[in-house]
C-alpha cells in the first residue's frame, strides 16, 4: 500500500491527489459528515459534539461530532495519523495525560458532561472503559487479581462478590474455560490473544457502559484476531462498542456503524463520512471514502 | 563447502567479509580480557580474605566481647551486634525516605521542582562519607553531649538516600507507560496507580537498590567515627556510644598486636560474609517475582 504524504508542506510542484486538494474551508471538505446516521428513536450512549483536541499547539483532529448507538459497535476507520486514537481518547479523557494536552468541545455521556468543572476524571474512566492496543495485563498480579484489578480500585473489598465478578467477566471474554484451572497463574504467562481476552475481562469487571477498544487485535494473529471479533458481538449486547482499527475487513464484520476520518489540509484529523457500516462499505457518499475502502490509498 | 565454492558464493565481498571476521575475533578477545581484569581483584580479595580470615574464626570471636588490648583471645560481639543495629536502623530511617523521594521524581517529578530536587540529591551522593560525619557530629552528637548509636545511624541513613533514591527514580521509570495507562483506564487514581502497579511492578529493581545501599552503607567507618564513636562493651542502648564492625577493623588493622590484626582479618570475612548472605536471601525471595520489561 502506498502511503500519501498528507502535510499541508508538499512540494508545490508535486501535483495534489483530487481528495487533497484544498477546495474552500474544511466545512465544505467535510459536508457528508452528520454526525448521526442511526434511525430517529435509536438510543445515544455518548454524543460528542464539535471535538477538537491538540497536543501543545499541534491540532490532532478538529470538529468531530458524532452520536454513537447504544449497545452497538461503532468502528472508526482511517490511515495513521488520522486521529482516531486521539478522538476515543477524549472520551474517557485518557487524552490529558498527554504532556500540553488540550479537548475543545462537548461530550456527552448518558447526558452529563464529561468534561464539566468537578467531574472526576477517574470516575469517567470506570463509566467509560477501555483496551489498548496492547495487551498490558499487570505483570505482578494473576489472572484473578488481573480481572479484580479494577473492582479493587473501586473500593469492592467483599470476597465474594469479587470472585462471582471475576468469573462472570472472564465468562464473557471467552476466556474463563481456558483459565479455570490455572487462576493463580501471572496474567502474563498467557498468550498473547488470551493476554488481550484477560484485559477484556479486566475492563468489563467494572461493568462500564461504554468499551473503547483502540485497535485491539493489531498485535494479534489472525485466529486469535477472529476470537476477540466474535467476542465483540456478544459484547454488544451489554455494552456500547467504539473500535479504532485499520482493517476495514474487520470493521465491516464486526460494527453497526463507521466512520471515517482523515488528515485535512491543516494537519488535523477530520471526520469524512459516518454511516451504517453495510451503507458505507456498500455505498460511500464521500469519494474519498470510496477511495479508502477500495484500496487506492492507505 | 570448499574454499572455492566459497570465494565463488561471497564473491567480491571476499576481503571484505574476511576483515569483519577478524575485526570480530580481535574485539572478542579484547573483551574477554576486560572480563578478567575486571574479576581478578575481586578473586584476589576473596582469597586473601578467606585465607587470612578463617583462621581467626571461632566460638569465641562470635561469642565474646574484646578483651583490655594487649590479652589475647576475646571476640567482637559487640561489633557485630553493634554493626547490626545501627546499620539496621539507618535502613529503618533512610529507606522509606528514599522511597518516598524516588517516587516524587519518577511520578511528580517532571517538573522544576523535580529537577531541583534531582539536583540536590546528586550533590547528597557525592558529599563524601567523612563529612555526613562530621556534620551530625555538629547536629546531634555536639547538642547532646554524648557521641550515640542513634547518631551513628543517622549519618548512615544520609549517605544511603541518594543512593536508594535514584535506583527507585529509575527502577519506576523503567515501568512501561501502557501499565499506568491501563491502571488509569480502570478508573484508579493516579496515587492509586503509582501504589498498586508501578511500586509492584518495580519492587525487585527497588529491593536491588536497597541492597546496594545497604552494602554501601555496612562497610563505611568514616562516619560512625565522630556519630557513634565505638564502644570496648557490648551494648544495645542506641544512646550510647556503640561499636560496629568496621571501626574495630579500621582500629585492630593499624593496631600493634598480631591478635588483632588476624581479628581484624576475620571481621573483615564476617562483614562481606554478611552482606553476601543478606543479598542471597532478598534475592531468594523477591527474585522468583514475575518482571517484564516491555
Amino acid at each position: 500500500m502506498t502511503h500519501l504524504n498528507l502535510s499541508p508542506v508538499r512540494p508545490s510542484d508535486e501535483p495534489l491527489p483530487d481528495m487533497l486538494r484544498e477546495t474552500g474551508g474544511a466545512s465544505a471538505e467535510f459536508a457528508h459528515a452528520a454526525p448521526r446516521p442511526m434511525p430517529e428513536g435509536t438510543p445515544i450512549a455518548l454524543s460528542a459534539h464539535n471535538v477538537g483536541a491538540w497536543y501543545g499547539s499541534k491540532k490532532a483532529i478538529s470538529g468531530i461530532s458524532m452520536e454513537i448507538a447504544k449497545n452497538a459497535v461503532t468502528a472508526l476507520i482511517g490511515p495513521s495519523g488520522c486521529g482516531k486514537s486521539t478522538y476515543i481518547r477524549c472520551f474517557n479523557r485518557m487524552h490529558e495525560f498527554a504532556p500540553h494536552a488540550r479537548v475543545e468541545g462537548t461530550i456527552l455521556l448518558e447526558g452529563a458532561d464529561v468534561y464539566a468543572p468537578g467531574v472526576d476524571p477517574a470516575r469517567v474512566r470506570q463509566r467509560v472503559g477501555m483496551v489498548f492496543q496492547k495487551p498490558n495485563p499487570f505483570p505482578t498480579m494473576s489472572v484473578v487479581e488481573n480481572v479484580a484489578a479494577g473492582l479493587r480500585f473501586m473500593g469492592v473489598r467483599n470476597r465474594a462478590e469479587i470472585s462471582d465478578r471475576v468469573e462472570e467477566a472472564l465468562k464473557l471474554a471467552a476466556l474463563w474455560d481456558e483459565v479455570k484451572s490455572d487462576l493463580k497463574k501471572p496474567g502474563i504467562a498467557l498468550s498473547g490473544g488470551q493476554q488481550q481476552r484477560l484485559c477484556i475481562a479486566r475492563t468489563i469487571a467494572v461493568e462500564p457502559e461504554v468499551v473503547l477498544m483502540d485497535e485491539p487485535c493489531s498485535a494479534l494473529d489472525p485466529v486469535a484476531t477472529l476470537k476477540i471479533e466474535d467476542l465483540m458481538r456478544g459484547l454488544a449486547e451489554r455494552y456500547t462498542i467504539i473500535i479504532v482499527t485499520h482493517n476495514m475487513q474487520q470493521a465491516a464484520r464486526v460494527s453497526d456503524y463507521t466512520a471515517f476520518l482523515l488528515m485535512a489540509g491543516d494537519g488535523a484529523g477530520h471526520l469524512v463520512e459516518y454511516r451504517s457500516t453495510a451503507d458505507i462499505f456498500t455505498n460511500p457518499h464521500d469519494k474519498r471514502t470510496e477511495d479508502y475502502i477500495t484500496g487506492r490509498f492507505g | 563447502m570448499t574454499g572455492q565454492e566459497r570465494s565463488t558464493f561471497l564473491g567480491r565481498t571476499e576481503g571484505l567479509y574476511r576483515r569483519r571476521k577478524a575485526f570480530d575475533r580481535v574485539m572478542t578477545g579484547a573483551m574477554a580480557l576486560a572480563v578478567v581484569l575486571a574479576v581478578i581483584p575481586l578473586a584476589l580479595i576473596l582469597f586473601y580474605l578467606l585465607r587470612n580470615g578463617i583462621p581467626g574464626l571461632s566460638w569465641d570471636f562470635f561469642t565474646q566481647d574484646p578483651n583490655r588490648p594487649g590479652k589475647p583471645g576475646g571476640g567482637v560481639r559487640n561489633a557485630i551486634v553493634g554493626s547490626g543495629i545501627i546499620v539496621g536502623m539507618a535502613l529503618v530511617i533512610g529507606v522509606p525516605v528514599a522511597i518516598a523521594c524516588g517516587v516524587f521524581l519518577s511520578e511528580y517529578g517532571q517538573n522544576r521542582m523535580g529537577a531541583f530536587v534531582r539536583f540536590l540529591i546528586e550533590v547528597m551522593a557525592g558529599i563524601p562519607s567523612i563529612t555526613v560525619g562530621l556534620f551530625i557530629y555538629g547536629l546531634v552528637v555536639a547538642n547532646q553531649g554524648h557521641f550515640s548509636a542513634f547518631a551513628g545511624s543517622l549519618a548512615l541513613a544520609i549517605l544511603l538516600v541518594p543512593i536508594v533514591a535514584r535506583i527507585t527514580e529509575e527502577m519506576l521509570l523503567l515501568v512501561p507507560r501502557s501499565l499506568r495507562e491501563a491502571s488509569y483506564a480502570l478508573g484508579a487514581p493516579r496515587w492509586r496507580t503509582v501504589l498498586r502497579i508501578v511500586m509492584p511492578t518495580a519492587l525487585p529493581g527497588i529491593i536491588t537498590g536497597v541492597m546496594l545501599g545497604l552494602s554501601r552503607i555496612a562497610g563505611e567507618a568514616a562516619p560512625l567515627l565522630f556519630t557513634a564513636l565505638g564502644n570496648q562493651f557490648y551494648t544495645t542502648d542506641i544512646t550510647q556510644p556503640m561499636d560496629s564492625l568496621p571501626r574495630r577493623i579500621y582500629v585492630y588493622a593499624t593496631g600493634p598486636y598480631d591478635y588483632w590484626h588476624e581479628q581484624a582479618w576475620a571481621m573483615s570475612l564476617v562483614l562481606v560474609g554478611i552482606i553476601l548472605v543478606i543479598s542471597l536471601a532478598v534475592r531468594a525471595l523477591f527474585g522468583s517475582r514475575v518482571t517484564v520489561r516491555q
